[in-house]
């Protein structure tokens, strides 16, 4: 069953002057399954809404319901939603405390209560599903690269077993293949586990290869909810949000409008390379035919 | 003589067991030289750990070199007494403006550097208006930093620096937490700073599109530099940049591919523009 959210706002500040309203009647259903993009840029409310997802903060109208069950009811277990829909937080990495990597990872679920057997068979699962070996679950979690601190943080969540899995901007301050790995680490935990991702970014060369679905947020709204393709045809709008196309898509909307024949909403170097390559043959192929044929005339 | 130079520029730092026991040295910088001339654009790549900050935390006297020495305008930054000279010479900026900015209003913040450097009142506020000038952010300076979006704030950070006359900034990632319009307004004030007021800049960073204007690159791996040369220079060398856990801007890589599946693209290619020529005169050839 999905989460699920009906008119929710989220004001704070109200008894000031500047009351900011963080998130302005959201409606939105999050399948079962699907790896959704969450883009916008600093401020628009992104974060705010993750942190609803999971019950960490209370929206001021409206409800949130998880499985049909309205997460903010009396008698609800808050606790355990905490390890059903697992937040990512921004750079996880100053969450690590434990001395050992797996001692770190094992931290979320002995919170659920689990016995001591069953903790650390998740523990040792969630750190090989991010790419850990067996010899680096003694180290010191202060001693790795930023991208595997990045990891092992990540197997703290998933270590709880989570049916959907939040993360928040998990590529920032991250070298390029820090960033490679975390995206496709990402793409193979929505594939072999079948949970459902969120991916916050404001970056949209991160998300665009990746996701079936993208929410674009401004100013505390959804303000696109589509497949990526569809999004990246609102060019002005987005980037008078502050947000900017992939750069790829940047390249065919350059050489559409100097009349190649080209999607304008290409996204990958692949896909480009093939579109671009196969305007080249058909220019080439039909100009080497007559310049054969004309020779084999003369012979 | 450059503006910056390091020569044979050692720095080792003690790792301690949980007892707080020495149990091993590590290198993070080995061995480099770097020669800056005045008015240069620098960028330093590298991968998460290659030693990049701690090069830059030399430059204005954070960390005193292991062995050999770095000098910012003929100061050697070793010596605690130029200490307080090269940091007025070489200003810096960090990744987190969150971090850097203590100002309740925009216009005290920028004004808190030169303070402290002693500098009488009435040309204090004078170097806190050309610098927000000069950074676009004259409008915002009764406003509170805290209210303002990324890029602003680090606007605010690089004008606080500014408001010291350096005569080099360096900028360590000071986009890695930006949205995409915070980053395009941070690395054109570097760009404007660099035309036209001649300040040095040494960017560091992640984004390899930020770095295509500079007039020279410098890769670090595992402390060492590892490629050095002008951005045409560095980004025709895609494989070798992968093998650094780098990569080349979407757009060389795009030019790159055709390139390989036989479409005749120059070598190199770093803008849209560039690249977007490039095809159409393939096309008519």
């Amino acid at each position: 069953m999905p989460l699920s959210l009906d008119h929710v706002n989220c004001i704070y500040a109200t008894d000031t002057n500047h009351p900011v309203h963080a998130l302005d009647d959201i409606c939105l259903t999050l399948e079962d399954g699907q790896f959704i993009g969450l883009i916008g840029h600093t401020g628009c409310g992104k974060s705010t809404l993750v942190q609803h997802l999971n019950g960490l903060l209370k929206p001021t109208s409206g409800t949130i319901t998880f499985d049909g069950e309205d997460i903010h009811a009396r008698d609800y277990d808050r606790r355990a939603l905490r390890g059903k829909v697992g937040l990512v937080f921004q750079y996880p990495e100053h969450q690590l405390f434990e001395t050992d990597v797996l001692a770190d990872v094992c931290f979320g679920p002995k919170n659920l209560g689990l016995d001591k057997d069953e903790i650390e068979k998740r523990a040792r699962e969630a750190l090989l599903a991010v790419g850990m070996t067996e010899e680096e679950f003694g180290n010191s979690p202060f001693e790795l690269s930023g991208g595997q601190k990045r990891r092992v943080a990540i197997a703290g969540v998933l270590a709880m077993q989570p049916r959907v899995l939040i993360l928040d901007e998990p590529t920032a301050g991250l070298d390029p293949a820090g960033r490679e790995e975390i995206l496709e680490l990402t793409a193979k935990l929505h594939h072999d586990n079948h949970m459902t991702v969120i991916l916050v970014s404001h970056s949209m060369d991160d998300v665009a290869n990746y996701v079936e679905r993208l929410l674009v947020m401004d100013r505390g709204r959804v303000k696109y909810d589509d497949v990526p393709k569809e999004v990246f045809k609102h060019v002005k709008e987005l980037e008078d949000m502050g947000l900017a196309l992939p750069e790829i898509t940047y390249v065919m909307r350059s050489l559409k409008r100097h009349r190649f024949d080209v999607d304008e909403t290409t996204t990958t170097i692949e896909d480009a390379c093939e579109q671009i390559m196969n305007l080249y043959r058909m220019r080439k192929a039909p100009m080497d035919g007559q310049n054969g044929s004309s020779s084999e005339e003369k012979a | 003589m450059g503006i910056i130079t390091a020569k044979n520029l050692i720095y080792e730092y003690l790792r301690r067991d949980d007892e707080g026991n020495v149990c091993g040295k590590t290198r993070a910088v080995d061995c480099v030289d770097v020669d800056v001339r005045p008015g240069e654009f620098i960028s330093i790549l590298g991968h998460n750990g290659s030693g990049k900050s701690t090069l830059a935390k030399h430059i204005n006297a954070i960390l005193s070199p292991t062995e050999g020495e770095v000098c910012v305008d003929g100061l050697n930054t070793a010596d605690p007494a130029n200490t307080w000279e090269v940091r007025q010479r070489a200003g810096m900026v960090f990744q987190n403006p969150d971090n850097q900015i203590i100002g309740q209003l925009v216009e005290e913040d920028v004004g808190f550097g030169p303070e402290n450097l002693g500098v009488p009142t009435p040309e204090i506020w004078e170097r806190v208006n050309e610098s927000l000038r000069l950074l676009g952010m004259l409008d915002f300076r009764m406003r509170s930093p805290n209210k303002l979006s990324g890029g602003q704030k680090q606007r605010v950070s690089i004008a606080g620096v500014l408001a010291m006359h350096p005569k080099c900034i360096i900028l360590d990632e000071p986009t890695a937490m930006l949205d995409p319009n915070g980053r395009k307004e941070v690395i054109r004030a570097a760009r404007a700073l660099n035309d036209v007021e001649k300040i040095t800049i040494v960017l560091i960073t992640h984004y390899m599109e930020e770095t295509i204007y500079s007039d020279k690159i410098i890769v670090m791996d595992k402390g060492h530099v590892a490629m050095q040369g002008t951005p045409k220079e560095i980004f025709s060398q895609v494989e070798k940049l992968q093998e650094l856990r780098l990569n080349v801007p979407q757009v060389t890589l795009l030019a790159h591919e055709l390139k390989k599946q036989g479409m005749p693209i120059p070598d190199c290619v770093l803008t849209r523009k560039e690249l977007r020529e490039a095809i159409k005169d393939a096309f008519k050839s």
